[in-house]
């Protein structure tokens, strides 16, 4: 099948050649701090995790698309679901890329990677993120790819797929808690250590990477002859609509402990957030952005009317996703580091080149999820 | 190169032989002596941990004394970057607000409000860094010292998002050129990407000294022993003085006591 990756429109060359600068320039940028180390990047010793573990954490999110077209589709045999499973499976292949590539870039000794299963260390959280996150991505890889070569030969997936199928399930919960769970058990980490941060996780995955697919879809409909279908983009729209709530909902909580026990440790990360403390507030414009984006979401999505218009939908989508790309991909990992654990505020910005090579991957998980669109696309072109 | 059947067997079988024979030499080389000989003055204990008596430090040490610091970070090649953002230290001082946040009643005296308190890494006995290292490259050692393996270390800095006490550094260039005192041999460099932070000087302990911090005070501000023998110094001084220690809420132990 790979073959139908190879040919295709001139739009679909230029947007390989497109993304392909991008990581190119990525890669170049990823050169330096190879040769010059970390430096290079706004990370300090208080502020130790920026702008690739936050892209790591968000992106998690989106591989949770997955699972809320095939949960559907597989346990409550809801046909909608069917044609667009393969679109929310290769989008977690994508995703979970992205995911693998941030923890490599961010590594001091990437070299050394392998330590990891040379020296299996089961207490470490990180040691079982590493494992569940290939797990979801191998599950992934081989669930999409045999059922949609059977699609493709007009048959029936192989058997012994179903139970990967059905694994996927839970796997895909348990990537989102255990990525939780490298933050919520650090002792000294007011901002993570927090009861529901797996909680947390899983709604906003179960908005971010819906909203996501529903962009994609409309994309796909716009730009090849395959229909998604309007029924499955409306169920996932209500997916959508009460994960976002939920995620509001989870936010709202935070600020109401933190604030009505009035508990310092607790109310710092928060004001440094949303007001700026002792005079440093870098990162309050996006947190109102994502804010006003949020409530946006909330207030388009609860109206049945903008649900069935499908610019307005789009445009609802689109606030779920960058709210929430706000709230785990700038907020959550920088403001656990602020104050830090002598109660001093030492800023955290990205430099250029960390964000070249962050737009690099980026680029990279597009790539590959534009590939692998084009080719189940054309054999859905082809089956219809 | 072309080879048969027969010429493959052979050298298989060879090779098989060959590498079957290496058992063979670790068995026939085998002798009852341990590989590493422990030096017999080296100092031992149940649990290290030190009291710091800032008191003595304050009263008796002259003012802007930062002999503790200079002696550990030459001891160990601490480099000196020369920027707050990659900083790398081991011991060194900060305000009684930084060390003991939300436990300052805002009345203190303005001589513990202003003068420098000593900080370095807690040896905690529920270290939190060692419980999230991926690869055991920070893990504790049955004495109480938490160890640091610069070979190891991948460079996640999931330490250091762990310790609450900020006593962990990471190497995010290439520290060698920045080492401003006289280059330690018996002691190795890092390199770039690591996490590093005080030792308790266990290499100095091996080879029966105390650290190097501990013999550089001059006023004996620093004292260090065993925690579970009733006569050592550290039992001593905190037996006939009030102390405490930092963040004492989260339950990490620490094995660093403060006098004040």
């Amino acid at each position: 099948m790979l073959e139908r990756a190879l040919t295709g429109s001139t739009r679909y060359k230029r947007l390989l050649g497109v993304l392909l600068v991008f990581m190119g320039l990525g890669f170049a940028a990823y050169l330096t701090q190879w040769n010059r180390g970390l430096t290079i990047t706004g990370l300090s010793r208080d502020v130790s995790w920026g702008l690739y573990i936050a892209q790591f954490t968000f992106l998690v999110g989106v591989a949770a698309s997955a699972v809320m077209v095939v949960l559907p589709y597989y346990l409550h045999d809801i046909k909608a679901f069917g044609k667009i499973t393969i679109l929310g499976e290769f989008l977690a292949i994508a995703a979970c890329t992205m995911c693998a590539l941030f923890v490599l870039v961010d590594m001091g000794k990437p070299m050394r990677l392998l330590n990891i299963f040379i020296y299996p260390t089961p207490n470490s959280i990180l040691f079982w993120d590493v494992i569940v996150l290939n797990g979801y991505l191998l599950l992934n890889i081989f669930i999409g790819w045999n059922v949609l070569e059977a699609e493709r030969k007009g048959t029936h997936y192989p058997n012994w797929v179903k139970p990967l199928i059905y694994l996927s399930i839970p796997w895909a919960v348990s990537i989102h808690t255990v990525t939780a769970f490298l933050y919520a058990g650090l002792p000294g980490r007011h901002y993570w250590l927090t009861a529901i941060m797996a909680a947390r996780f899983l709604a906003s995955a179960f908005c971010s990477g819906p909203a996501l697919l529903i962009m994609l879809s409309y994309l796909v409909k716009k730009y090849s002859k395959f229909d998604p279908g309007k029924e499955a983009i409306d169920k996932l729209t209500t997916i959508m609509t009460y994960s976002m709530l939920i995620s509001v909902f989870f936010v709202g909580l935070e600020f109401f402990t933190a604030f009505y026990s009035n508990i310092p440790g607790e109310m710092d990360s928060l004001k440094y957030l949303f007001i700026g403390l002792d005079g440093h507030h870098n990162l309050v414009p996006f947190m109102w952005l994502f804010a006003i984006l949020a409530i946006s979401g909330v207030v388009l999505l609860l109206n049945p009317n903008v649900r069935k218009n499908e610019k307005m939908l789009l445009a609802a989508a689109a606030c779920v996703f960058f709210s929430m790309y706000i709230e785990k991909g700038v907020g959550l990992i920088v403001a656990g580091f602020i104050p830090n654990p002598l109660d001093q505020v030492h800023e955290y910005f990205p430099s250029l080149p960390e964000i070249m090579i962050a737009l690099g991957i980026w680029a990279t998980g597009f790539f590959i999820l534009t590939v692998l669109y084009k080719i189940a696309i054309s054999v859905k072109e082809e089956v219809a | 190169m072309e080879t048969g059947r027969r010429n493959f067997l052979k050298i298989g079988g060879l090779c098989t032989l060959g590498l079957g024979s290496l058992r063979l030499v670790d068995a026939i080389a085998k002798t009852e002596e341990p590989k590493f000989l422990l030096n017999v003055q080296a100092l031992s204990a149940k649990r290290w941990a030190m009291a710091i008596d800032m008191k003595k430090c304050w009263e008796k040490g002259r003012p802007g004394c930062t002999d503790c610091t200079l002696a550990c970070h030459s001891t160990h090649n601490v480099p000196d970057i020369g920027t707050q953002k990659e900083e790398i230290k081991w011991i060194w001082e900060e305000k009684y607000e930084n060390v003991f946040p939300r436990q300052e009643s805002g009345m203190e005296p303005e001589a513990i409000r202003e003068k420098p308190f000593i900080l370095l890494c807690n040896h905690c006995t529920n270290a939190p860094c060692t419980r999230v290292c991926p690869t055991k490259a920070t893990f504790k050692r049955p004495d109480g010292i938490t160890m640091m393996d610069f070979h190891r270390c991948i460079g996640c800095r999931y330490c250091m998002a762990a310790c609450p006490y900020g006593a962990r550094s990471f190497n995010f260039r290439d520290p060698r050129p920045f080492i401003k005192t006289e280059l330690n041999t018996t002691f190795p460099t890092r390199e770039r990407g690591v996490v590093e932070k005080c030792n308790f000087c266990e290499e100095r302990l091996a080879a029966g000294k105390i650290p190097a911090c501990v013999e550089a005070c001059k006023c004996k501000a620093l004292c260090f022993g065993d925690l579970e023998d009733p006569k050592s110094d550290v039992r001593k001084a905190l037996a006939s003085q009030f102390s405490i220690r930092r963040k004492p809420e989260l339950g990490t132990e620490p094995g660093v006591y403060y006098v004040i």
